[in-house]
């Protein structure tokens, strides 16, 4: 590549994930410019859809959840009200890893990051008036995914609707959680045998329902870069695929029902460049490595959320900002839904003010911008394809990496995405500190009075209601068949057969997410990190 | 020479967000101090053996949860009935202004760092707290 007169010394000159840039790009920069095929066409960089938003706008899906039950169902009404067209939940942190809400270890932790959600009477609240016939439902779980995802189709069944035509996303990505965010139950090969017994289970009774939404949206926000993000999450896909093939699925079974999940984080154009790299990558991958042949598990799917790690606790209001940029990052790289935080969760799970505000921003992109006419707007920039060479290559340099390791579970064990991620969260927060990296508000443009937001608060008697619902629970249910249903699951959770009908028979007997994980746990034993700094 | 300081950084609570936890952790490091990091999901009966076993003179919590009302007066009352409030007790998370008041106030822990609050601030502060007699 030629040399271009150099950036003038103050100037940041390289992409968040380091990438060197010129002062600008010319037709030599982009190979392979000229054959670039049109969206809708393999390997689909430019979209999996020939007309994209045209067709179909992306799905508007705030991740939403607090407190009880109750509080959650009228949350969720609201945003139905207002225009949103999906649905996501967002459990607390008991509810995660797997502890129900009068446990010990969920003492302060009960309705704060999410809504408490311990058996199906809980379930059932949390839906109470919403078809899910008809609304299509996003649940982040991971560890006790198998077990909230019955609850789910239990309550589906009890309002009639057809388990065939359910549609929706579980997120039910274990991997991540050993790299990134460390919400892990049991060690990493029985809980890829859950997430396998979820996916097979769909495939073959709730086919519209995403089984797995691999996520790279939480190795973000532990600090990597959009290159490792996009890198370990294909990585991921390779493994889940690898897991299902072995189980005796065929690729075009499953594959056309894998989902990705992935970080709108500041540097707009390298997150485009992302979202574009990432859709080719997988076509090639799910063509040439597994030979699929249906067209479906060739094109990526994929939700978007703005970066929360971006998002300043000071002047909060620059919030706002920050979001719609990356909003239009994941828009203008053909993201089929999108979640915009709002502007106080810096502080807290969001106020409804705050949620509308955020909501309505992505109303604005859809409705007023005109952005979503064309697909893929800045196909053929020459800075943008650079860019989404380069991301892919450097992506696919790790990937091979993590391949000769044998895969990314011994890379897991090894430490290895764990020790990159925490070397490059190092690296970006040594530039903040000197300047190098700016925050607009936090180390330059600081104010001295911050302006203050109305926050939404949770006091502790979510705590208590949850737990008085509990202990009626437990008092009310017949526990002769609960106490059976839990052997019954013991015992499938030894053998090899697929857990799923045997979860879905304990839920339905009101046996709680904490019993069912526990039962889980004494099988299959728990799982401690080694911590790498 | 004085010896260096001795903190232990510890993340309380259900919460697996890590990433702060470790930013500060080497921070402290290359500020020359000795880093003890508890890995996750400590309770307060842990941490506080924990700090005595390995004779730290800090403890630095990182809680994201919003769990702090709960964790941080728990850790505060084990330490005053094992004896040990002479060490200076640093939480760092998101924690609303008055919950800082509050935990200082009420419960003793030196200071809060909201979000945003730069590492040279947190390594100064510790520097500057460990020099008062305890």
């Amino acid at each position: 590549m030629k040399l271009r007169a150099a950036g003038t010394g103050e100037r940041r000159c390289e992409s968040m994930s380091g990438i060197p840039l010129e002062p600008y790009y010319t037709a030599e920069d982009a190979a392979g410019m000229p054959v670039l095929p049109a969206p809708g066409e393999f390997p689909y960089t430019r979209g999996i859809h020939e007309t994209m938003y045209r067709g179909k706008l992306w799905t508007m899906r705030q991740f939403s959840g607090f407190a009880t039950p109750e509080e959650t169902n009228e949350r969720y009404r609201y945003l139905l009200s207002q225009g949103q067209t999906g649905l996501s939940v967002a459990f607390d942190l008991p509810t995660l890893m797997g502890v129900d809400g009068d446990h010990p270890a969920a003492a302060g932790e009960v309705g704060k990051c999410g809504v408490a959600i311990s058996s199906l009477a809980d379930m059932e609240t949390l839906f109470r008036g919403i078809p899910l016939g008809d609304v299509t439902v996003s649940m982040t779980i991971n560890s006790p995914a198998p077990v909230l995802f019955a609850m789910y189709l239990a309550v589906a069944g009890q309002q009639g609707a057809d388990r065939a035509k359910l549609s929706g996303t579980l997120q039910n990505d274990i991997l991540k959680e050993y790299i990134a965010q460390k919400e892990f139950l049991y060690p990493p090969r029985p809980s890829m045998r859950l997430v396998t017994d979820v996916i097979e289970f769909c495939a073959r009774e709730v086919p519209k329902f995403n089984p797995i939404s691999i996520s790279g949206y939480h190795i973000r926000e532990a600090g990597s870069t959009a290159v490792q993000e996009l890198a370990f999450t294909l990585r991921d896909g390779i493994e889940y695929v690898d897991w299902a093939l072995e189980r005796g699925l065929k690729v075009d079974e499953f594959a056309p029902r894998l989902s990705f999940f992935f970080n709108a984080h500041n540097d707009f154009f390298e997150e485009i460049a992302k979202y574009r790299a990432a859709r080719r990558m997988w076509a090639y991958i799910m063509r040439d490595r597994y030979g699929a042949r249906d067209e479906r598990s060739w094109k990526m799917r994929f939700h978007t959320q703005t970066a929360g790690c971006s998002l300043t606790w000071q002047q909060p209001y620059n919030n706002v900002i920050r979001t719609t940029i990356q909003a239009l990052a994941g828009v203008l790289g053909g993201t089929q839904s999108l979640h915009t935080n709002s502007l106080d969760e810096a502080y807290a799970l969001p106020s409804e003010h705050a949620v509308t505000l955020a909501l309505r921003t992505q109303q604005v992109i859809a409705y007023e911008s005109g952005i979503p006419e064309v697909a893929d707007p800045l196909g053929g920039s020459y800075y943008l394809e650079f860019l989404t060479n380069e991301v892919e290559r450097q992506a696919n340099e790790y990937i091979r990496r993590i391949d000769g390791m044998g895969g990314m579970i011994p890379a897991v064990e090894q430490s290895f995405p764990q020790r990159e991620i925490a070397e490059a969260s190092f690296r970006y927060q040594r530039q903040v500190e000197k300047g190098e990296a700016v925050i607009v508000g936090v180390n330059r443009f600081q104010s001295e009075e911050d302006e203050r937001i109305e926050l939404l608060q949770i006091d502790d008697s979510a705590a208590r209601r949850q737990q008085e619902r509990l202990a009626a629970l437990r008092r009310e249910r017949n526990s002769a068949r609960a106490e059976s249903c839990l052997g019954r699951l013991r015992k499938a959770a030894e053998g090899k057969e697929n857990t799923m009908p045997h979860i879905l028979d304990a839920v339905k007997a009101y046996v709680t997410v904490g019993e069912i994980c526990q039962a889980f746990r004494d099988v299959f034993g728990a799982w401690t990190e080694t911590s790498v700094l | 020479m004085t010896s260096p300081i001795r903190v232990l950084v510890a993340k309380p609570g259900l919460d697996g967000h890590d990433r702060g936890a470790k930013v500060i952790a080497r921070a402290l490091r290359d500020a020359g101090m000795e880093v003890i990091y508890t890995g996750l999901r400590q309770t307060p009966e842990m941490i506080v053996n924990a700090a005595l076993q390995e004779d730290v003179r800090v403890i630095g919590l990182s809680i994201l949860s919003g769990a702090h009302n709960a964790i941080v007066p728990r850790l505060m009352e084990l330490l005053r009935e094992k004896d040990m409030t002479g060490l200076v007790v640093v939480v760092g998370g998101i924690i609303p202004d008055e919950d800082a008041r509050q935990l200082k106030e009420k419960y003793g822990v030196a200071e809060v760092f909201q979000p945003g609050a730069s590492l040279e601030e947190i390594v100064n502060f510790i520097r500057s707290a460990t020099q008062q007699p305890a």
